[in-house]
């Protein structure tokens, strides 16, 4: 056992741990009998409280004492069955992280057929099964509403979920592979190529116009040229983004990290993603908190959130 | 303190005593009379609502039955939650106020009449009976040398305390896991390890508590015995021994004029002392081992008939009235007193507020949580979005449709599909967002109520309050 340099100390502590249960049996015998003459009283305990109030001096009630024998024949039993002298193991084996795998698997063996029976369902099948989604939304709850919200609403910075815009792909694949290993898109700062902030302003005020928005038409006619030679390598020729990078759709009104002409801006100078930035763009991988079947019935109530009606 | 000690081991005739008292086992007498009547009464009554209330149903379930896994506790029509821990605790005031209330008028009535140790041993002592007799029988059998016939008696006495126990035992588990699927899992051979255990455990309380431990019980473990003492006052009414009238105590033939013999009307035939469960002499006085059972008053009751007597040489009486006066009058006019009246408007202060607690209690109860990492959020049309994760338990044990709205800031609206359907005894979350028009509203955390409200009866509302962030 590394925990001691030699047998010798816990050779030490196991004599240290009998003697003692040894002197408390033997303490216990002498302090439940008492040498006193024969018809004599036992005697008190030496001290007058309120002027004539004195106690005897007698031993414990006898179900007090045996209550003490009893705790010696138990840490005895338990000393052999459980570790605890010295290094000696205990004749069960027992440890604390044999323990955990045991309530784990218990636990697996408990509820993994609940999740093994969704996962051998049709995708569709779970998305509109009620069980599936109460458990999906506890799943939901306690693994993504802390970034995407209770309602999957997200918020700066964090994908809404339920609106059917899909930064990577809202198939049952691409879910789960967002699931599974997680994202890290990059937006890269692009200051010195878009000719400062003058230039990004020109490229926002194209982007404004792309979905709809109010713009300054000299400023977007001037950014449109921009956008073309920046751009669109990631962001593609109709700016409606492409799935495989997670470059974002800039046409479609939703806005990831702000819609405003400043966030845009800030977008374009300084990049997401990157050190000196603002904004997460890092989706975490799953796959060592959740195993596929519940990453199939997760993506599953995430997958049915988006088809869900708004009002 | 080993000083002493070791001196006295000096002293040549000593002996190594253990210092304790050997228990003398006590035969108790069987007594028949008024207060033993009320005593049974109340035996049949305690056991037939212990035994008899988890067979009971209610609504397709068990009527009573505390749901430790789900934690759901059903009492006839009501679903407790842990939410209403404050009802049991409310019912524990009651319990102790009562206690204090009946001890101070009337001394130990709980340990004489009511509390289990003093029921479960009537019954066992009961059974005692029926199979080895009567007190001299008793004592006479288990002086006997060891015997077929004494074997085959205790043998008996001890399968139908065992039996008697273990009902008990598999009763009051009954209270925690369904009785008819407890039955059925005994008959299949098939019931679980903590279900055997607390079995096993609780028959064996009662198979030691009533038929070996009895009156050590009272004496030595039972800390409730102690501490009445302080609730009892000169006015308070104990089994009491009129030595006035009683004393000098002498035998004398039934037609004898006692008063010119010198005697008092005790006849000292020692009745008392044999059937008093805890083996006290009522005669010395107030004893702390007395549990007021009043089996000594009954059987004085029969010997002063028999002799002709008037009855109540030993009766319940008062302290004051021993001395001052006596009769019912007095102890009447007497218990209007500080204590008395103190304890009883407590009782009835929590009573009325606990049973008032009960009535306006609405099964619906509300918790609501913000989520904590999105703040505040912009939707496409401009509006300032929070959004809540809100906790909607339904006490109610069938399903409910509710309306979520918010109130507090001018135009708050709440986006959740309405209505919000939750089953019977069940506990849904909801996520909600709720928006307002940021315009003319100052930045910052403003207080906001939900109000969840049953769909068909508006009586039927939780409100709960959280708070709406505006940047």
């Amino acid at each position: 056992m590394s925990d001691f340099t030699s047998d010798l100390w816990s050779l030490y502590i196991a004599l240290i741990t009998v003697a003692s249960i040894i002197a408390c049996a033997v303490l216990l015998k002498s302090l439940s009998t008492r040498r006193v003459a024969k018809g004599e009283p036992v005697g008190t305990t030496g001290h007058t409280w309120d002027e004539d109030l004195a106690e005897w001096n007698n031993p414990l009630p006898r179900w007090w004492i045996w209550l003490f024998y009893i705790t010696i024949v138990f840490s005895l039993g338990y000393l052999v069955l459980y570790p605890g002298l010295g290094s000696f193991r205990g004749i069960f084996d027992w440890t604390s992280a044999g323990q955990y795998q045991q309530e784990q698997a218990a636990a697996a063996a408990t509820y993994g057929p609940i999740y093994e029976k969704f996962a051998r369902e049709d995708f569709d099948k779970v998305t509109g099964d009620p069980q599936a989604r109460q458990i999906g939304q506890r799943l939901f709850l306690t693994y993504c509403a802390q970034c995407h919200g209770s309602d999957a609403g997200g918020s700066r910075g964090f994908p809404s979920l339920r609106d059917n815009d899909w930064l990577y792909g809202g198939t049952p694949e691409a879910i789960k592979t967002s699931i599974r290993d997680g994202r890290n898109g990059v937006m890269p700062p692009l200051s010195a190529a878009v000719g400062g902030e003058e230039g990004a302003r020109d490229i926002a005020h194209y982007v404004l116009s792309l979905s709809g928005r109010t713009y300054d038409p000299v400023r977007a006619h001037r950014g449109r040229d921009k956008f073309a030679t920046t751009c669109i390598a990631c962001h593609g020729k109709d700016a409606k983004g492409n799935q495989a990078l997670g470059a974002p759709n800039l046409t479609d009104g939703v806005w990831l990290h702000g819609g405003s002409e400043r966030a845009i801006v800030e977008t374009i100078l300084k990049g997401r993603g990157m050190p000196a930035a603002s904004g997460i763009t890092v989706m975490p991988a799953h796959k060592g908190l959740l195993d596929e079947n519940r990453i199939h019935l997760l993506a599953a109530y995430v997958y049915g959130l988006s088809r869900e009606p708004r009002k | 303190m080993t000083q002493p000690l070791r001196s006295l081991a000096s002293v040549s005739n000593e002996v190594e005593t253990a210092l304790y008292e050997v228990r003398k086992k006590i035969y108790p007498r069987a007594v028949h009379g008024r207060f033993a009547a009320a005593r049974w009464a109340l035996v049949w009554l305690t056991q037939l609502v212990f035994y008899g209330l988890p067979w009971l149903t209610w609504n397709g379930r068990q009527a009573v039955l505390f749901d430790l896994g789900a934690r759901r506790f059903y009492i006839f029509g009501y679903v407790f939650w842990p939410q209403d821990f404050i009802f049991l605790t409310g019912l524990l005031v009651i319990s102790a106020l009562a206690l204090f209330l009946f001890t101070a008028i009337a001394g130990r009535l709980w340990c004489g009449y009511a509390c289990p140790q003093t029921v479960y041993t009537e019954i066992f002592m009961w059974i005692e009976r029926v199979i080895e007799g009567d007190r001299m029988r008793r004592m006479r059998l288990d002086q006997a040398p060891l015997s077929a016939s004494k074997v085959s008696l205790k043998a008996v006495k001890h399968a139908l305390w065992i039996a008697a126990a273990l009902w008990t035992g598999v009763t009051f588990v009954g209270y925690f896991t369904p009785i008819q699927v407890l039955t059925d899992e005994i008959a299949t051979w098939t019931l679980g390890p903590w279900e055997t255990f607390w079995i096993v455990f609780y028959g064996f309380a009662t198979y030691g508590n009533a038929g070996w431990m009895r009156e050590q019980v009272c004496k030595y473990m039972c800390p409730y015995a102690r501490f009445q003492g302080v609730m009892f006052d000169r006015d308070t009414l104990v089994i009491t021994y009129d030595a006035a009238r009683g004393e000098p105590r002498g035998a004398r033939s039934r037609s004898a004029d006692y008063k010119a013999a010198g005697l008092g009307a005790c006849v000292d035939c020692n009745i008392c002392v044999q059937v008093c469960p805890t083996g006290i002499d009522i005669r010395t006085g107030l004893q702390y081992e007395c549990i007021g059972c009043a089996a000594c008053i009954d059987a004085c009751d029969q010997v002063m008939d028999r002799m002709s007597y008037p009855r109540g040489l030993i009766r319940y009486a008062t302290q004051n009235a021993m001395h001052e006066g006596d009769g019912p009058r007095w102890f009447l006019r007497r218990l209007l007193r500080s204590r008395i009246a103190v304890y009883g408007a407590l009782l009835a202060l929590v009573s009325v507020v606990l049973l008032a607690g009960l009535y306006l209690r609405v099964p619906l109860k509300v918790d609501v949580i913000r989520d904590r990492a999105t703040l505040v959020r912009d939707t496409s049309e401009g509006l300032i979005e929070n959004v809540y994760r809100l906790q909607i338990m339904n006490t109610d044990e069938r399903i409910h449709r509710y309306v979520v709205r918010a109130s507090g800031l001018e135009g708050l609206t709440v986006s959740v599909r309405q209505p919000v359907e939750v089953p019977g005894a069940t506990t849904l979350a909801v996520a909600v967002a709720v928006q307002v028009d940021p315009a003319g509203i100052k930045p910052g955390s403003h207080p906001i109520v939900f109000h969840v409200e049953d769909a068909e009866d508006p009586h039927l509302r939780a409100d709960e309050k959280s708070r709406f962030f505006v940047r």
